[in-house]
């Protein structure tokens, strides 16, 4: 299990350490940045290389082939994820093997598209990027469908061997390519690859499809036409185990013992030594395992020979005996000399069922962690992996989504498949879903309102404050006050909204207008966030009710900012002139006991202002303004005392 | 904006590096000296975006700064367009200051400053509108030269604020080298919670990992060999809290690949990785398994080919990228690990490098005033051309 202590390979920073200067690094979101400082490693310092590098750990999140892949596979988790928990996990096995074969659909379909984009790329390294990645793909899902055959199907002795034939057959289906173009052609007797078509569908169990190449031969040599009856009807009568029928394991045992024997006398009694191909075939169908390595080049791989060699020598192999097979195919085929690779000790690992070592040596092998993170998913739904308690409380399953959803979410547009993931992870998903989305770039409006929709719907509220604050600094910033106001509603952020409600202020002092009506017209219950904020839009409601020439509701209002003290006294005087136009009006419309709180206003203003300091010339105007004001204010309150007066009266 | 720390030694401009919430974007303030101090700057830090673009900077000088931008107003040409202001200098010191550091964001802006001369001090901007002012809230006496801070980023309310304190200092015999400090809530006043008595050689970086959740703390250490910690706070048997949590220190990983002094340890954003530098002239990258085994899984290295740059003299003094929309991936067809193909099978090794693939170098920006915000892709591995999928 224990896997060998191995430095990884360096990677290399083009034009650094020629002077042997110390590497610097700093982390990005997803990245990191790497570049030469101007330290040497001993002591003296010189001047590095001006070069700043950007690496990235997970490359297959950005190559853009694979996002099909990633979106694809995102819905199949979050579909799997649904699946309840109540029901007894057995029952639930049709559901597993569904998904699980959605997913190798998936990869199957990403790797046509590849196949196509390699076949039709101009450049050729890209075509070679392709056809690598198409690789891997097949790669991966040969272990897939291999897992899916052994662990989740999980099936017994007899249905075992028929869905190790199915998995062989589907990836080595080059045969059928062969076998078209034989029989396509002219004469397919003559055809060079003949023989090796019907020796392979023979080696992939394929008999009906064997016969019928073969029939092209025997209707040709009348001589020799038992010869090829004979070889028919063996192939014809090989048993096959019955996956629907009712037929137990030992009569079928029995029936392919009787037929093996039958072969077997064919063989000793030389009926087929008039045609060494069909000899060849006869050995095959024994189970002679040295006839069937004289067809490495058609087996291709250990484990084609592995299926083939259990087909003809162990139909009804159990489960737990498969990696003694697997082991001895694997030797015998490659030989025992030469150290087995990554995907060979992979496969071994999964016929031994040791699922632990499938996922390890994946997660290994393979540079992404999409594979590994899926298939534990899977198997954990499927209760197969007893659960590694890892010291920060979460378990392998968790541990791998983490990592791949982490790694998705340094993508610019993939990180949205990432929350998902994260949801799903009870013990950290959370937290990393916090520690992430904080560094998502809020690049624009709407992005961040995308970020920020994803925090409120998971009550993540200090992130939700935070990304408010941000996007109102930021507001502020490029001068867009009534953006920067909305954000620091959103935020909650009773400072800032004051600060801002201030500028607001001031340019309305400049300028004699508002802007950003709308915003401030439907503040509502949010002005009561800061007292300057409930100011501005009381201000900003009487200017409204003002143009609608509501007089008297105007007043009303105008006159409580100032008695209630929600208006800063800085702006009173301000106040007081908007309540000049509401005098100069032919009716009258403040009260006259309004009018008497006017004019304490005016009065607590001024003796507050004459107090504090000397008379400085530019404060002509604002005498002059007072003077008007009283003035104003006099014969409001005579009319408005002549107007209570006639009333009464 | 987050991140960065930049060592700029003996830099008369310093470039200003936004590694903005993704994307990497640099743009150097060309023309203006941004850095008009006498010294080398040792560190560069910004704050969280919530107050701005803020940057501080700590230096040989004896002073730290305060930086901010600010867009141009008003309909002058210089609209739209940002430059930077000192708003303040922090004076305080009357050594080298050498390591600069913004407190958790949860706490209000705060600056921490560590000298020479063995003081850490906590500095307070009470107007986050104003950053011309910042009182001095704190002095903590070290007893030792500091030459690196790092805040506990818990924000947990369970753990007070917490700060790590490294000593370069090179004698052995004044013991441990990291010392813990944690504020009280009575005495309002930092004390000491721990000393790392092990750690007695010169320390050159401090990081705390962020916290997850977990009730102990997790602390990098870069001195001469790579030290990871795990602080685990005891239970305080009296209920008097004026006295400092106790912590049971556990050595978790120590590497000394590097085989020689490290200068700095950084954790990744959810501290699945650490990364360190160290005089063999090596990033190394570290990672736990689920099993919470460490082991280096990357090794970055200069290959020590000369620089071939047209402008290298002045290149120096600045680092411009731009463009972060536009990343070539390169696929460094070499360093890559593949599962080869399959089908048909190909004679020799199959699946012969089973390694994790390396780092993969993607993409690099040529600094050089002139044509500071056009990067240029002077290396690249096998390009291929992405499409912009910007949602």
């Amino acid at each position: 299990m224990e896997e060998v202590d191995l430095e990884p390979n360096p990677t290399l920073i083009p034009g650094a350490g020629f002077n042997q200067q110390h590497i610097g690094f700093e982390w990005g979101p997803g990245d990191m940045l790497v570049f030469e400082t101007n330290y040497q490693l001993q002591g003296s310092r010189s001047k590095g290389s001006p070069f700043v590098h950007v690496v990235r750990k997970d490359e297959d999140i950005c190559s853009p082939i694979l996002r099909k892949l990633f979106n694809e596979s995102h819905h199949i988790f979050v579909g799997l994820q649904k699946i309840k928990e109540d029901v007894p996990s057995k029952n639930k096995k049709p559901q597993f093997v569904s998904i699980s074969k959605n997913y190798r659909s998936v990869i199957r379909a990403c790797m046509e598209e590849l196949q196509q984009g390699a076949v039709s790329a101009q450049d050729r390294s890209l075509a070679s990027q392709y056809g690598d990645q198409v690789s891997i793909l097949l790669a991966i899902e040969l272990i897939w469908n291999l897992c899916e055959v052994l662990f989740i199907d999980a099936a017994p002795a007899g249905a075992l061997l028929l869905h190790l034939l199915d998995w062989v057959r589907l990836h080595k289906s080059d045969v059928d390519t062969k076998a078209r173009e034989v029989l396509q052609s002219e004469s397919p007797t003559q055809h060079s690859s003949y023989w090796d078509v019907v020796i392979s569908l023979v080696l992939q169990g394929r008999m009906d499809e064997a016969r019928q190449v073969l029939s092209k031969q025997a209707t040709l040599r009348a001589d020799s036409s038992s010869v090829f009856k004979r070889m028919d009807t063996l192939l014809q009568s090989m048993p096959i185990f019955n996956l629907a029928g009712t037929q137990t394991l030992t009569e079928f045992d029995v029936k392919w013992r009787n037929w093996h024997e039958e072969c077997d006398r064919s063989l000793q009694d030389n009926t087929f030594a008039s045609n060494h191909h069909l000899e060849a075939i006869c050995k095959i169908l024994v189970g002679d395992e040295d006839a069937l390595l004289e067809h490495k080049d058609l087996l291709s791989t250990w484990y084609h020979f592995l299926v083939t060699r259990l087909l003809f020598c162990h139909p009804t192999i159990k489960p737990p005996d498969l990696h003694y097979y697997a082991q001895s195919s694997m030797n015998m085929f490659v030989g025992p000399r030469a150290p087995p690779e990554p995907l060979d000790i992979i496969l071994l690992s999964a016929f031994e069922f040791d699922l632990h070592q499938v996922i390890k040596d994946c997660s290994f092998a393979l540079n992404n962690w999409w594979f590994v993170a899926h298939l534990t998913d899977l198997l954990d739904h499927c209760k197969l992996l007893q659960s590694h308690n890892l010291h920060f409380g979460s378990n392998l399953r968790e541990f791998l989504v983490l990592e791949y959803a982490s790694g998705l979410f340094t993508h610019h547009s993939l990180w949205q498949l990432a929350v998902d993931y994260f949801d799903h992870c009870p013990e950290l998903g959370r937290v990393y879903l916090e520690l992430l989305i904080e560094r998502i770039p809020l690049d624009t409006e709407r992005k961040a309102l995308k970020v920020l929709r994803i925090c409120e719907d998971r009550q993540m509220s200090e992130q939700v404050r935070s990304i408010c604050k941000i996007m109102a600094k930021r507001s502020l910033r490029n001068n867009r006050l009534g953006s920067a106001l909305s954000w620091s509603i959103r935020a909650k952020d009773a400072a800032f909204a004051t600060l801002i409600s201030e500028r607001f202020l001031q340019d309305y002092r400049n300028k004699g207008s508002f802007t950003d009506l709308d915003l401030l017209d439907n503040l509502g219950p949010a002005m009561l966030l800061s007292d300057r904020l409930t100011f501005l839009g009381k201000y900003r409601e009487f200017h409204r009710l003002y143009g609608e020439k509501r007089f008297s509701e105007a007043a009303k209002l105008l006159l409580s900012l100032m008695t209630a003290k929600i208006a800063p006294r800085s702006l009173w005087m301000t106040l007081l002139t908007d309540a000049l136009p509401l005098m100069e009006q032919t009716e009258v419309i403040f009260s006259v006991d309004q009018t008497y709180e006017l004019m304490s206003c005016l009065e607590e203003l001024t003796s507050r202002t004459n107090n504090s300091k000397e008379t400085a010339p530019e404060d002509d105007i604002e005498l002059t303004k007072t003077e008007l004001l009283r003035l104003a204010l006099a014969r409001n309150l005579a009319m408005a005392i002549v107007k209570e007066g006639t009333i009464e009266t | 904006m987050f991140l960065m720390t930049f060592m700029v030694g003996g830099w008369r401009r310093a470039p200003v590096i936004r590694v903005s919430r993704s994307g990497i974007k640099m743009t150097v303030e060309n023309g203006t000296a941004l850095l008009a101090g006498s010294g080398s700057v040792w560190r560069v830090k910004w704050a969280h975006p919530e107050f701005g673009q803020v940057l501080a900077s700590c230096s040989f000088d004896r002073t730290a700064a305060v930086w901010e931008e600010i867009v141009g107003e008003s309909n002058d040409k210089q609209r739209g367009q940002s430059h930077w202001i000192k708003r303040t200098t922090l004076v305080d010191s009357r050594t080298s200051v050498t390591d600069v550091k913004f407190a958790p964001k949860h706490m209000g802006l705060m600056l921490t400053t560590c000298s020479a001369d063995g003081v850490v001090r906590i500095y307070e901007a009470p107007d986050v509108m104003n950053l011309s002012q910042w009182s001095l809230q704190h002095e903590i006496s070290c007893k030792l030269s500091c030459s690196c801070i790092s805040w506990n980023p818990s924000s947990s309310r369970a753990h007070p604020p917490m700060i790590a304190v490294g000593s370069d200092d090179s004698n052995v015999t004044y013991g441990g080298k990291v010392q813990i400090y944690e504020y009280n809530e009575n005495t309002r006043k930092y004390a000491k919670a721990e000393t790392l008595v092990t750690v007695t050689d010169p320390v050159h970086d401090v990081a705390f990992a962020p916290n997850l959740g977990r009730s102990f703390h997790v602390l990098a250490i870069a001195t001469k060999d790579v030290r990871i910690f795990k602080l685990v706070p005891l239970r305080r048997e009296s209920t008097s809290s004026s006295a400092p949590t106790k912590f049971e220190v556990q050595v978790m990983a120590q590497f000394d690949s590097h085989n020689s002094q490290v200068w700095r340890v950084s954790w990744n954003i959810t501290s699945t990785l650490l990364a360190s530098s160290g005089d063999d002239g090596c990033v190394r990258l570290w990672k736990a398994n689920y099993m919470d085994n460490w082991k280096c899984t990357g090794i970055l290295r200069g290959d020590g080919s000369p620089v071939n740059s047209s402008g290298h003299a002045a290149a120096l003094n600045a680092v411009g990228v731009s463009a972060a929309g536009q990343l070539l991936v390169g696929a460094a067809s070499a360093g890559r690990y593949f599962f080869p193909h399959l089908d048909p099978p190909r004679a020799g090794s199959r699946l012969g490098h089973l390694l994790p693939p390396p780092f993969l170098i993607e993409q690099m920006y040529e600094s050089d005033p002139t044509h500071a915000l056009q990067p240029r892709h002077r290396y690249t591995v096998n390009t291929t051309n992405q499409p912009n999928e910007h949602d």
